[in-house]
């Protein structure tokens, strides 16, 4: 038994438990943030919450955020759309026929830097070829910026995703007499579907709380737009940040701004569930 | 015993007078000519050439893996290829489905003839030729779908059933020749990957045997299993040979012993000897042969 009581034994057993509680209050700590960001969107939305944010347009006076609603449903589900096609694609060629190729190498590297690369500088670019040739802001200008923003995130997914099938599944299907493209669209999509989806959807979530570049493409707009894509696009984020600094001496329009902030927040947090659930299913 | 040793293969004989049959023409031209191994061949059984290799090498990038092999593979029989590790017994198999068209650094050299077709031809489809190749793996590797689902996959896939009951009918046979069926009938639409590892591994060869191949290709396949697992794959082979042809690749001699009907001993990607399994572990012609036999290395 004198092992069990040795010092050196003792002494590990404390570093462990050290260890094990500075990493609880690490989590802890995140934890508390996220709590208290939903607290107080919860606090201090819920007061301006009424139908009439849903169905009224944005006003100085007695307005809601229907169109603001409206306009980011439009834009990130056609950007989440768009991208997926590409993004998939992109993220098929890489996994299953690029390989360690020197093309799929620098697609590889140029997706890693479009992935980190900073919302403004996307905006700006989309801006400078599309809003300034067609000489005014649209939504077609903010649906691409948004494109570009998700689809190096979709395409990262989908490449890990495949190859996380296990290369035993492939070859059963090869040596079964299945072409390439075969086992590309029934054996390994059907085995990283449930990734796939997780990836794309918390792509759209990201982008739906993008504002940088939608300030210089989609800007925003007080009028409904009922798919009218060139005009400008109203939507949640600009309206949220207009609220509260240029309109901040406007009560209500700050109170209205708090249950957006509280409305785009659920609507995120719901497409983390739904991506949850999804990746959940696959097991 | 009618073991005959064949004594003339190297005199370079027309293969087109051999396949008569009154002389064993096509097996007497080779294998290995040039090292002068005698073959062994049980005469008292009707054999067919099924596989023909002629002078293969292969090449991962500039790293050779297969040196010049030259071997004859018979229908209707268990032919073992024995050897320690990275010995390129596996990458033997896998020219035979050319499952190494999958790894794109490969360069082969060589000829492959099954039923007398060039597998690495220019028209030769290798899709078409994994239709005629079925293999199973070292790792049972179902799909995740269930049972059913798993066995019908390949017919499916090359439009050989059209209506249910067909289907239905094609996935009980293959499941009742791989000794599969009574352990399964009642749970049919549960996932594959539910069932044990030997019977994941003879869920593997019923789907493999779906499609009818005239070759099965296996590699190691018992290695992940349990003895008593190991014991029903073997006797599985030693009946599936009766409807097929089996080149199995084992780490395990006495495996190679039991249920080989011809053993080919690779070492560093050379082909030292192939002969009659009992030939083989009764009195090898090769001192590496006999000394890896014996176990002093491996």
């Amino acid at each position: 038994m004198r092992h069990y009581t040795s010092a050196l034994y003792r002494r590990r057993r404390f570093v462990n438990r050290c260890a094990m509680v500075l990493c609880l209050l690490a989590a802890f700590f995140g934890l508390a943030w996220l709590v208290l960001i939903l607290g107080t969107l919860m606090v201090k939305g819920v007061s301006a919450l009424s139908l009439d944010v849903f169905f009224e347009r944005t006003r100085m006076r007695d307005g809601g955020l229907g169109n603001a609603i409206l306009g980011s449903l439009i834009l990130t589900s056609a950007a989440t759309a768009i991208g997926t096609l590409v993004g998939v694609a992109a993220g098929t060629w890489l996994a299953e026929y690029g390989g360690k190729s020197r093309l799929a190498r620098a697609v590889r590297f140029i997706n890693d830097v479009l992935l980190s690369a900073p919302s403004i500088i996307i905006g700006l670019f989309v801006y400078a070829v599309l809003v300034l040739p067609m000489g005014h802001f649209s939504g077609w200008a903010g649906i691409a910026a948004l494109t570009v923003i998700i689809v190096p995130v979709v395409i990262r997914s989908t490449e890990d995703m495949l190859n996380l099938v296990p290369t035993e599944l492939r070859e059963a299907a090869s040596a079964l007499g299945a072409h390439r493209w075969w086992v590309v669209s029934r054996v390994c999509y059907s085995g990283a579907r449930a990734g796939i989806v997780t990836g794309i959807l918390l792509g759209g979530a990201r982008i739906s709380g993008e504002t940088a570049p939608l300030l210089f493409t989609s800007l925003n707009s007080n009028q409904w737009n009922f798919f009218d894509m060139q005009g400008e696009m109203p939507n949640l984020p600009m309206t949220l940040y207009q609220n509260m600094t240029i309109n901040s001496f406007i009560p209500d329009l700050v109170n209205l701004a708090w249950t957006g902030a509280m409305i785009l927040t659920l609507g995120i947090l719901i497409l983390n569930i739904v991506a949850r659930f999804v990746s959940r299913q696959s097991h | 015993m009618n073991d005959t040793t064949l004594q003339n293969f190297q005199t370079q004989q027309d293969s087109s007078t051999a396949s008569e049959g009154a002389v064993r023409g096509p097996y007497s031209e080779a294998p290995t000519p040039d090292k002068g191994q005698p073959v062994t061949r049980n005469e008292s059984v009707e054999e067919n050439l099924s596989v023909r290799v002629r002078d293969l090498s292969l090449w991962y990038g500039e790293h050779q893996a297969l040196d010049d092999i030259s071997i004859d593979i018979f229908a209707n029989t268990v032919t073992a290829l024995i050897g320690p590790s990275g010995c390129g017994k596996s990458t033997f198999l896998r020219c035979l489905n050319r499952m190494n068209d999958l790894i794109s650094s490969v360069s082969i050299k060589g000829l492959v003839e099954m039923d007398g077709r060039d597998v690495n031809a220019r028209g030769m489809d290798e899709v078409a030729l994994r239709r005629r190749v079925g293999m199973v793996f070292q790792k049972p590797n179902p799909f995740p779908k269930s049972i059913y689902e798993n066995v019908a996959y390949a017919p499916r896939m090359h439009d050989m059933v059209s209506r249910k009951a067909d289907q239905d009918e094609l996935v009980e046979r293959a499941l009742r020749d791989a000794g599969l069926w009574n352990e399964v009938k009642d749970k049919l639409y549960e996932p594959g990957t539910s069932l044990s590892g030997g019977q994941q591994q003879r869920l593997c060869i019923a789907r493999a045997i779906a499609v009818r191949p005239d070759v099965i290709l296996m590699d190691e396949p018992t290695s992940a299993l349990d003895p008593i697992s190991t014991a029903t794959i073997e006797d599985l082979m030693d009946k599936l040979k009766q409807d097929f042809t089996i080149v199995t690749v084992t780490h395990n001699m006495q495996q190679a012993a039991r249920v080989a009907d011809y053993t080919a001993f690779f070492h560093l990607g050379e082909m030292i000897e192939y002969n009659a399994t009992k030939q083989m572990f009764a009195n090898p012609h090769t001192k590496k042969a006999e000394d890896y036999i014996t176990g002093r290395y491996g």
